[in-house]
């Protein structure tokens, strides 16, 4: 361990020591016409509903990288505590970490209080810490579960804001959700009803949105039972190569190698090489 | 991060460099220093998560007196003073246990216990000029 004369012991949490740094070197960088590297974000759609028992979630499952699909297969639906879940957009290692310790805190919590976490507590929990760093960390979040007062939804900004409401979509592909959620939100729906209608709303949001694709993730909480489908449905399934098969029992995938007899043979000429023997050397192996 | 820069612009006091032996800049263990470093904080959230715990307390207490009386941030505080006494020596790990239980700290988890632990921390103070910075000799 190298030995630095510091006067005060070092304090935990985020350490800005790199800041100046990095701006410089992006402004450098940005003279030279390169650019910097960026995060990953979610690019998503996300969305929630609140039926008759309880709350439906869906999320896509496509993480993005600038233009690149980082991950065809991410999972958006985090685990808060056993009846609360919540689905993440925005930066995936914001989104992933908020998610953690706040499932933590909640976790510590209610074993503090001996009681099952109520949504209100976690969303209360979600907004001071999101408040505090001022929307530095970019976590739009999706918080649904159900507790003793009922289900509940909420969604969360990146700065702190929350709103409380029946049917919240957020993401890239928010608008095009949510115009599906207008269009058919209705009260009290049964639950095949609701997850039908998240299910169409996300597909639009896939379908629209080029920050969204792959798979459709539920999510469907009641009262002493949640239901994780994940995939819940393949929206956009990749193909599949070309079958051959050699015998009826057997299946080829991507065999592209032509038949024997294809190409039509013209001439056939044989030379045969006399080769003769230079040198014959016998070497033994070590067996001991 | 230059737009970060950039609306961060309002000088402040307290981002100012360690002061060494006879009130002077000392290079050698805080590096060079410069009037832009000193006067601007490097990023937006700096300045209040510096100052988060302590804006924290004094509110909380504020609150304490305006709905219980005096004695009520009085008392707290003086079993704080008490509790922050149980450490050992400033260049080695103490757990804080009387004092993360006082405020609570042991039932929840922030960033300050999984980012920069600084029972990972890869540097070690040295002993002496930390006891004399603690004693104020330094």
């Amino acid at each position: 361990m190298a030995t630095l004369s510091v006067c005060q012991p070092q304090l935990g949490g985020f350490s800005f020591e790199n800041c100046k740094r990095n701006a410089v070197l992006e402004a450098e960088v940005t003279k030279l016409g390169c650019n910097v590297p960026s995060a990953r974000k979610t690019g998503t759609t996300i969305c929630g509903v609140v039926f008759k028992d309880g709350i439906v979630l869906g999320a896509d499952t496509r993480a993005t990288e600038g233009m690149i699909v980082a991950d065809k297969n991410c999972s958006k639906i985090h685990y808060i505590s056993p009846n609360i879940y919540c689905c993440g957009a925005g930066t995936a290692a914001d989104t992933e970490m908020t998610t953690q310790i706040i499932s933590s805190n909640l976790e510590l919590h209610s074993l503090s209080t001996s009681r099952l976490p109520r949504v209100a507590t976690a969303n209360r929990m979600l907004k001071q810490m999101l408040f505090r760093y001022q929307g530095h960390i970019g976590a739009a979040l999706v918080l649904g579960g159900v507790d003793c007062n009922g289900p509940h939804l909420y969604s969360i900004y990146p700065h702190g804001s929350t709103d409380k409401l029946p049917y919240v979509t957020m993401g890239s592909g928010s608008l095009a959700a949510m115009a599906v959620f207008e269009d058919r939100y209705k009260q009290d729906m049964e639950e095949e009803d609701a997850k039908r209608l998240v299910r169409d709303a996300i597909a639009a949001g896939i379908f629209n949105d080029l920050g969204s694709g792959s798979n459709i993730d539920l999510c469907v909480i009641t009262k002493g039972r949640v239901d994780y489908l994940r995939p819940h449905d393949m929206a956009n399934k990749k193909g599949v190569r070309s079958q051959r098969l050699i015998r009826p029992v057997y299946a080829v995938t991507g065999n592209y190698k032509y038949k024997q007899g294809t190409t039509g043979v013209l001439t056939k000429s044989v030379i045969k090489l006399d080769l003769e023997v230079v040198e014959e050397t016998v070497q033994t192996m070590d067996t001991s | 991060m230059l737009t970060g820069l950039l609306y961060c612009s309002v000088p402040v006091t307290g981002m100012g460099q360690q002061v060494g032996a006879y009130g002077v800049q000392d290079t050698l263990r805080s590096g060079f220093s410069s009037v832009k470093n000193e006067l601007l904080p490097s990023h937006a959230l700096e300045l209040s998560e510096k100052n988060f715990q302590l804006n924290q307390d004094k509110m909380n207490f504020s609150n304490l007196r305006n709905i219980q009386g005096l004695h009520a941030p009085l008392k707290l505080q003086m079993e704080y003073r008490a509790a922050r006494q149980i450490q050992r020596l400033p260049f080695l790990q103490s757990s804080h246990l009387a004092l993360d239980t006082l405020k609570g700290n042991d039932e929840s988890i922030s960033f300050e216990d999984i980012l920069n632990d600084p029972s990972q921390s890869e540097m070690v103070g040295e002993p002496h000029v930390m006891m004399e910075y603690k004693l104020g000799l330094m």
